[in-house]
């Protein structure tokens, strides 16, 4: 990934369990939404792993992915097991909504409020 | 998985040049109804990176200022790009059209089966094939290389975790499980210990747990067959696989709808022959004797 080149961003929705507090969820894409983050928002990242849904290959294969679903780990197993692993190392983020809150995840994606601006104030 | 993606549909929610911008809420509320409805979304921003396009349908949704894009359709006849225009249109609505595009598109309809199976951890796994051994419902595999993995997904019974427990390298998970590490979460040593005590495999296979079973089902059998009462005969086989239930967090559910012991004492003894066959091949390929992995067939697969 190129320096100052934003990343891509996946957001899962966990759409067909109830093991992410709502709370969480609703926060987190109401951030993303309100933003200036381009992002992809997927349903469930398991269900898709399962079906080995071709869509798995092309957020592989997208570079500087950052990824806000669950544990890393069943995160990083779901694309293999799809067929479609991550890049190995440290090259794609993994935020968690199952341990992480939504203000730390969106201060993480987002960036600190006013930390924007200050982004602005720079290039201009 | 019985029934892989072929079709896809991408929805794209776009508010770029010769379009509206929508309302923070209308956006929000819009985003949240078409992922709870099964479809996912890619909201493109001027300066952002989102995946590049693939052989997916695209949907585009916007409120368009000007003439909408033209939709168009590939070499094959199939869509290419689908547009609506989403003004003075509820969340609700913008499912409803992105549903019937789909229905048209001849595109499956998201969200009909619960996404419930095992992930292999590949990192921890050593291919020990317990999991194949004991899982009840065909869901585990093999590959050309005898490789253990997950062949069936959709056979998997929704909340039972029964295989990551007798797994003793907790190398199976179920992102979707209540608790860790199961459920995807750091591996401690302490799991280890705790998962691999929860269940020895061998003494199942040796037959403690399920002649026990078959010892209380053969007596429930013969008292039921002169009474004929059928609910009595599925409380004391639900009593009899509670130390299941207990021990691997079985749901009662699927508990109902085991195999009777004989079933899986047969089960057991197919697996056996198949770890003897293992066995075999690899002191085999350990001798020299065969350069080839072993086929489904062998494996009785």
């Amino acid at each position: 990934m190129k320096d100052g080149q934003k990343r891509a961003h996946l957001y899962c929705h966990c759409a067909y369990a109830k093991v992410i507090d709502p709370e969480v969820k609703r926060q987190v894409l109401r951030g993303l939404s309100e933003s200036d983050v381009a992002f992809e928002a997927v349903p469930d990242l398991c269900e898709m792993s399962a079906r080995k849904d071709p869509t798995l290959a092309r957020l592989s294969a997208t570079p500087g992915l950052e990824i806000t679903a669950c544990y890393p780990r069943a995160v990083r197993w779901l694309f293999h097991a799809a067929g479609h692993p991550l890049p190995a190392g440290d090259e794609v983020k993994i935020h968690n909504m199952r341990e992480e809150s939504a203000e730390v995840i969106l201060e993480r994606v987002i960036g600190a409020p006013g930390e924007k601006e200050q982004e602005q104030e720079m290039s201009s | 998985m019985s029934h892989p993606v072929q079709e896809r549909l991408r929805v794209v929610l776009y508010e770029g040049p010769g379009s509206t911008a929508l309302e923070s809420e209308e956006r929000f509320e819009t985003l949240n109804a078409l992922l709870e409805g099964g479809y996912g979304v890619t909201r493109p921003k001027s300066g952002g990176t989102v995946s590049p396009e693939d052989d997916a349908t695209v949907m585009l949704l916007g409120r368009f200022e000007g003439p909408a894009p033209l939709e168009s359709r590939r070499e094959d006849g199939r869509p290419a790009l689908l547009v609506r225009d989403i003004e003075r249109r509820g969340a609700e609505d913008v499912v409803a059209q992105v549903a019937a595009a789909r229905d048209q598109a001849g595109i499956a309809e998201p969200g009909q089966w619960t996404p419930w199976f095992p992930v292999i951890d590949y990192d921890r796994c050593t291919n020990c094939m317990q999991c194949l051994t004991f899982c009840l419902f065909d869901v585990y595999g093999v590959d050309a290389e005898g490789q253990i993995k997950v062949s069936n997904e959709d056979k998997c019974k929704t909340n039972c975790p029964a295989c990551s427990r007798v797994c003793p390298e907790v190398a199976i998970l179920f992102p979707k499980y209540r608790k860790g590490p199961i459920n995807g979460d750091v591996v401690k040593q302490e799991d280890v210990q705790k998962e691999s005590m929860k269940v020895d495999i061998s003494a199942l296979l040796g037959g403690d747990i399920y002649k026990s079973l078959r010892e209380r089902q053969d007596t429930a059998r013969q008292r039921f067959s002169t009474e004929r009462d059928e609910s009595r005969a599925l409380l004391e086989r639900k009593r009899c696989l509670g130390e299941l239930k207990d021990a691997l967090d079985i749901p009662d559910e699927v508990l109902m709808t085991l195999p009777s012991a004989g079933d899986i004492e047969e089960r057991a003894r197919r697996a056996k022959e198949k770890a003897e066959k293992r066995k075999a091949r690899s002191q085999s390929v350990k001798d020299g004797g065969a350069s080839r992995a072993p086929s489904q067939d062998e494996w009785g697969i």
